[in-house]
């Protein structure tokens, strides 16, 4: 009868005699005197944990998604970096607040990690925050989740047009491939006289979205893109050769390339300039992707006469950005070169630590959307601002041109634009018409 | 509008991006035809031999082709104590167990390449007069696609010559077609096999380091090519110098005019190829019917 143990277990004990009983009931026994003093001590955790959770009010907790391992471990490198240095360059600035970053790894652009990570941060770390997302289809996946944790979530990089609208809670600080692909459409036909284009892109959403973009306004400027090449996926760097053999038999006068920065584009300017396209009268132009600053000087005299339209580059001449590279080297080397993912982890965390202050620390979804909305910030690109109709960033484009200077290669800006908007949700093209409120 | 030097230059891309596809296939044909031994970690081998190559030419200032052979030679020789301790238990166990191991190789080395210098791409920067154009009278193509051409089919012709024409050729492949027989004959199997390993590895590393320049190099190289060196094995027949030429130059060639041509079919085409040419001929294109 083990319940007259269990009710009475000091007793029974004392009556009883059989080895193996005994022992069990000594077992009971324990197991009641576990439960007693489990129960103490949570209650001592429960006082801790208000007690602390008084003393760290001031806490926020930011869950970063990067891919930190894999083809994008650089451009994880490249933000986190830039998230860093925010932090170190205006520590004043986000006192009284501490920011603990919670870094999640968003792997590849399938899609799949991130939407793991996303679930990890909101459900079991309960962040405050989101930041990150390098890849697009990543951002596309984890849309539907932003929206149900309640979370307001900055994107720090992924650039296919329409993913603001996927959910009201994402904010972009970084771009939409439609800023420079549309810009470069119109320079294309009216700076650098170009009749006729070829464009290659990567298959996926942003090379797709660029490809669009970059048609869109080439045409309306009078140009004509004579061939669409998608060149493989942006998983794995393709032989670019069979891609830009068949460009250059089109002569067109220019060859727009989107494809991933990184070795991705490494390998498009070795590949052009091998197959002498250069020669051949054809011109490379692009997003800033193809000239992403940290890959530039190893490509060497190919390099030179790369045109690109982005919103960023290492050499633009002016005060932020000169300390912002400046203080990259110092902390990262000499060799070292900020890009535009590094700014977009520097304005990202500028935008957290920006609706920490305008919430008082208590941050919640709608008190953080409202406080982008309309936030402008002097980053190293130039000044920049959320648009409170997209909740996507208005910033400078700059048309540079890539040109050696005392043996290096060196991004000279031939003409800026100012304050350009998403061009896509402007013009209301395809899924980018559709904003939620 | 196709006219006549848009086709050499087809033709001559084509054939390069298929002896780079030899180039590394082939020391997989020797190990898993020769040896009758599924070694999916070859492609490991030619990573190994790529990373040798190009840190060899950054970090110490080799030049291409002494830093080429050193990867050869390097791959070669680490290739022999992995042979004697590890692949050498596999020989006699079934093909499950083989693909295994190889298979655990692949992503043990791959981790441990990223854990040691880094998940980034590694480039292969080549010397100057390989960059740019070479004029080769009708037409002007890529300097260094000439050179895998030449270099391609010198390897080809030397193993052929080496398998068919040599006394040691004639050891292997006897040992391979009767191995108790062989060895009753005085013929030293395991060293024969060892030194063949050895052979097969090196070649895969001047394959990864040959093959860079269009392959990339990185830790995942083994797993993203694992399929295209297995398909030009399995195409071309097992243990065929000959067959696997043919076989890379097809693919490769076919591959890149697809690409070309239609470029919206992606990485598609290869397998298509692959499946009608072994609904075909099953043994592959030029190996032997089952008996």
């Amino acid at each position: 009868m083990p319940w007259v143990a269990w009710n009475n277990a000091g007793m029974a004990v004392a009556r009883d005699t059989g080895g193996s009983r005994n022992m069990r009931r000594t077992s009971l026994y324990g197991k009641v005197q576990g439960r007693q003093g489990m129960k103490s001590r949570m209650l001592l955790l429960a006082v801790l944990v208000l007690v602390s959770g008084a003393a760290m009010a001031q806490e926020i907790k930011v869950g970063v998604i990067l891919p930190f391992s894999g083809i994008g471990a650089e451009f994880g490198q490249q933000t986190e970096r830039g998230i860093n240095l925010y932090m170190k360059l205006n520590a004043d600035r986000m006192k009284p607040y501490t920011f603990r970053l919670i870094k999640r790894d968003e792997k590849d652009a399938s899609g799949a990690s991130a939407k793991v990570v996303v679930q990890e941060l909101l459900t079991q770390d309960k962040v405050d925050i989101l930041l990150g997302w390098i890849y697009s289809p990543n951002a596309i996946a984890t849309a539907a989740q932003v929206t149900a944790g309640k979370v307001p979530a900055i994107i720090t990089n992924a650039g296919t047009a329409h993913i603001t609208t996927l959910s009201p809670n994402y904010a972009r600080v970084s771009f939409s491939m439609w800023h420079a692909g549309y810009a470069m459409g119109e320079a294309a036909a009216t700076q650098l006289k170009a009749k006729t284009a070829v464009v290659g892109y990567s298959d996926f959403p942003p090379g797709k979205d660029s490809l669009n973009a970059f048609r869109t306004a080439f045409e309306a400027s009078g140009g004509k893109v004579i061939d669409e090449i998608p060149m493989g996926g942006p998983a794995a760097v393709p032989d670019m050769t069979p891609f830009f053999q068949r460009a250059k038999e089109k002569q067109p006068d220019v060859l727009f390339v989107f494809v991933p920065a990184g070795d991705h584009a490494t390998a498009v300017t070795r590949t052009y300039a091998a197959l002498g396209m250069k020669e051949a009268g054809i011109k490379l132009i692009g997003p800033g992707d193809i000239t992403q600053d940290n890959k530039l000087q190893a490509m060497g005299n190919a390099a030179v006469g790369l045109t690109t339209m982005h919103h960023y580059n290492a050499d633009l001449d002016n005060a932020e950005n000169q300390r912002f590279v400046a203080a990259w080297k110092q902390d990262y080397g000499a060799d070292s070169v900020p890009d535009f993912m590094a700014v977009g982890g520097y304005d990202g965390m500028a935008a957290v630590v920006h609706v920490a202050h305008a919430q008082q620390g208590k941050i919640t979804v709608e008190g953080a959307m409202s406080a982008l909305k309309g936030w402008t910030f002097d980053s190293p690109r130039g000044p920049i601002s959320i648009d409170p109709e997209t909740r996507d960033i208005v910033m400078n484009e700059y048309l540079s041109e890539v040109v050696m200077q005392g043996g290096r290669l060196v991004q000279k800006s031939i003409s800026r634009i100012d304050a350009v908007k998403d061009p896509c949700k402007v013009l209301k093209i395809g899924p980018c018409a559709n904003i939620p409120k | 509008m196709i006219n006549g030097v848009d086709v050499i230059g087809m033709l001559l891309g084509g054939l390069a991006a298929g002896m780079v596809l030899f180039i590394v296939s082939v020391g997989l044909s020797v190990t898993m035809g020769l040896m009758g031994f599924a070694n999916l970690a070859h492609g490991s081998f030619a990573m190994l031999g790529g990373y040798v190559i190009v840190l060899s030419m950054h970090r110490l200032g080799l030049g291409f082709v002494s830093a080429l052979l050193l990867g050869f030679v390097v791959v070669a020789l680490v290739s022999i104590p992995v042979e004697r301790l590890l692949y050498r238990r596999l020989y006699r166990a079934a093909e499950l167990d083989q693909v295994l191991f190889t298979i655990g190789l692949v992503f043990a080395l791959s981790a441990a390449v990223t854990l040691l210098i880094g998940p980034e791409n590694q480039q292969l920067v080549l010397p100057q007069v390989l960059q740019g154009q070479l004029d080769i009278g009708i037409t002007r193509y890529r300097t260094y696609s000439l050179l895998l051409i030449v270099v391609g089919t010198l390897i080809a012709i030397l193993l052929w010559l080496a398998f068919e024409r040599t006394l040691i050729g004639a050891q292997i492949r006897a040992a391979v077609d009767n191995r108790r027989m062989a060895a009753s004959l005085g013929i030293n199997v395991d060293r024969l096999f060892t030194i063949t390993f050895a052979l097969g590895s090196g070649m895969a590393a001047l394959g990864g380091g040959l093959g860079a320049e269009f392959l990339g190099l990185d830790p995942q190289y083994a797993l993203k090519y694992l399929v295209y060196f297995l398909i030009v094995v399995a195409v071309g027949g097992l243990g065929r110098v000959s067959g696997v030429f043919s076989a890379a130059l097809i693919l490769g060639l076919m591959d890149f005019v697809l690409k070309k041509y239609l470029p919206k079919g992606g990485t598609l085409f290869i397998y298509v190829l692959t499946i009608l040419l072994l609904l075909w001929r099953p043994q592959g294109l030029f190996g032997r019917a089952a008996r």
